[in-house]
């Protein structure tokens, strides 16, 4: 039988682990509060932008800008974002083992690595895998000149033509409950539906459309980095909050578990103690 | 056909929407020159540069700093995409005024590897934010 002061030991450290667990939870869930905030609030940009370029795509002839140009996929950059920090779960690896999955599909061909995050940062690292550009401390608030600098190097990388496609990795967040971690293509960017009501619309433009639709694709790029960012890093607020909260749990399950044993190991001394009395005092 | 009296505005950022609402008039810093747009307007697509946008609702008119974007005007509608815009009551006078020396200092310097059209359109921010910031203090609200 285990040592009573063993077991009164644990039951401390399991409690002090749960203040700790607890603590972090509800840090994650306000800052996860303010992460999904800023998704919201970037919502409208991206969406009027992607409306107008719907209504351009229906006037301009397609394949006229080089950032939609297909190429075919012999070098392909790919884009992995995951937090800086740990303690969220599986949400690192699960975007790790998707970024390795792709790597194994492409294997034939030449891809190379653009980092966000501490976490995908030490574990490519030590892997022969190329890495051409990495960034950490980008994802804690993620600011739209951050984004817009990650976008124009990847932009640059891609008209330069030494990359036929750069693709993103990232988990997306769909509520706190559900998030998944996605591979989107970037660029070249991909078919843009040109819209019908807006199509029929007749307008005046005060540039020709060509050049108005130029500028705007790479802003388009800017955009969906930061929005790929931005779900990012809400989902890892939300991965933590979650596995906080489990810790948190299986903290007290612990604690009511050894609770209970301690109290069995004391009876059990008591009861030994009275034996030992008795039989004693009956010689 | 009588022309709708209002016109709904939204001007929107890639980290948040600025502004929404409806209004009488809306005057904007469009690439070629500043460019009025009153309800009823024809679509229209055009290219924002650096300037203060001009808000009429009601009796009052308001002040916004923007620079680079576009410009979509839908019936019924006008949709600013602004690479970065601010009312003007939220401009920060102090940031704006140092950012004008630093700029103007810039562009006196002969160093010829200073970036001159950086600093000028850097300077050209500084003023706009300046402008319509100044503009809200001059003519307040009635």
């Amino acid at each position: 039988m285990a040592n009573i002061r063993d077991i009164r030991r644990r039951i401390r450290s399991a409690g002090n682990i749960q203040q700790i667990t607890r603590a972090m939870k509800f840090v994650s869930a306000a800052r996860l509060r303010k992460a999904q905030e800023r998704v919201i609030a970037a919502r409208p940009y991206a969406r009027r932008m992607t409306e107008v370029l719907e209504s351009l795509a229906a006037r301009v002839p397609e394949h006229s800008h080089p950032l939609l140009a297909r190429r075919g996929d012999e070098t392909i950059e790919l884009v992995v974002i995951t937090a800086d920090r740990g303690l969220c779960g599986a949400y690192n690896t699960n975007i790790i083992r998707r970024a390795l999955e792709f790597l194994n599909e492409h294997s034939g061909r030449k891809v190379e690595l653009n980092i966000l995050g501490k976490r995908a940062r030490d574990f490519f690292r030590r892997r022969p895998y190329a890495v051409r550009h990495e960034a950490v401390g980008v994802l804690q608030q993620p600011t739209f000149a951050d984004a817009a600098a990650i976008a124009r190097d990847l932009i640059e990388e891609f008209s330069s033509g030494r990359k036929d496609q750069v693709w993103l990795v990232y988990n997306e967040f769909k509520s706190v409950v559900r998030q998944e971690v996605v591979v989107e293509p970037l660029l070249p960017i991909p078919r843009i539906e040109s819209a019908d009501e807006a199509g029929r619309l007749e307008y005046i433009y005060d540039e020709p459309p060509e050049r108005i639709f130029a500028r705007l694709l790479p802003r388009h790029v800017e955009a969906q980095v930061f929005r790929a960012m931005l779900e990012a890093a809400a989902s890892e607020q939300g991965a933590r909050m979650a596995a906080m909260e489990a810790a948190t749990n299986n903290a007290a399950e612990m604690i009511e578990g050894l609770t209970l044993y301690a109290n069995k190991v004391r009876q059990a001394g008591i009861t030994n103690e009275l034996i030992e009395v008795v039989s004693g005092a009956s010689r | 056909m009588a022309l709708p009296d209002t016109i709904h505005l939204e001007v929107v950022t890639p980290d948040r929407q600025v502004f929404s609402g409806d209004v009488d008039a809306v005057v904007v810093p469009a690439r070629q020159g500043y460019m009025g747009i009153l309800p009823g307007h024809a679509p229209l697509l055009a290219e924002l540069g650096i300037g203060e946008i001009s808000i009429r609702a009601g009796d009052g008119t308001d002040y916004m700093f923007c620079s680079w974007g576009f410009l979509e005007v839908l019936p019924g509608r006008v949709v600013l995409l602004a690479q970065t815009a601010e009312m003007a009551s939220d401009i920060d006078v102090k940031r704006a005024e140092e950012a004008k020396v630093r700029a103007e200092k810039m562009l006196a310097s002969t160093d010829p590897g200073t970036d001159f059209r950086g600093a000028e359109l850097a300077l050209m921010q500084a003023i706009s934010r300046l402008n319509a910031a100044h503009r809200l203090v001059r003519k307040p609200r009635p």
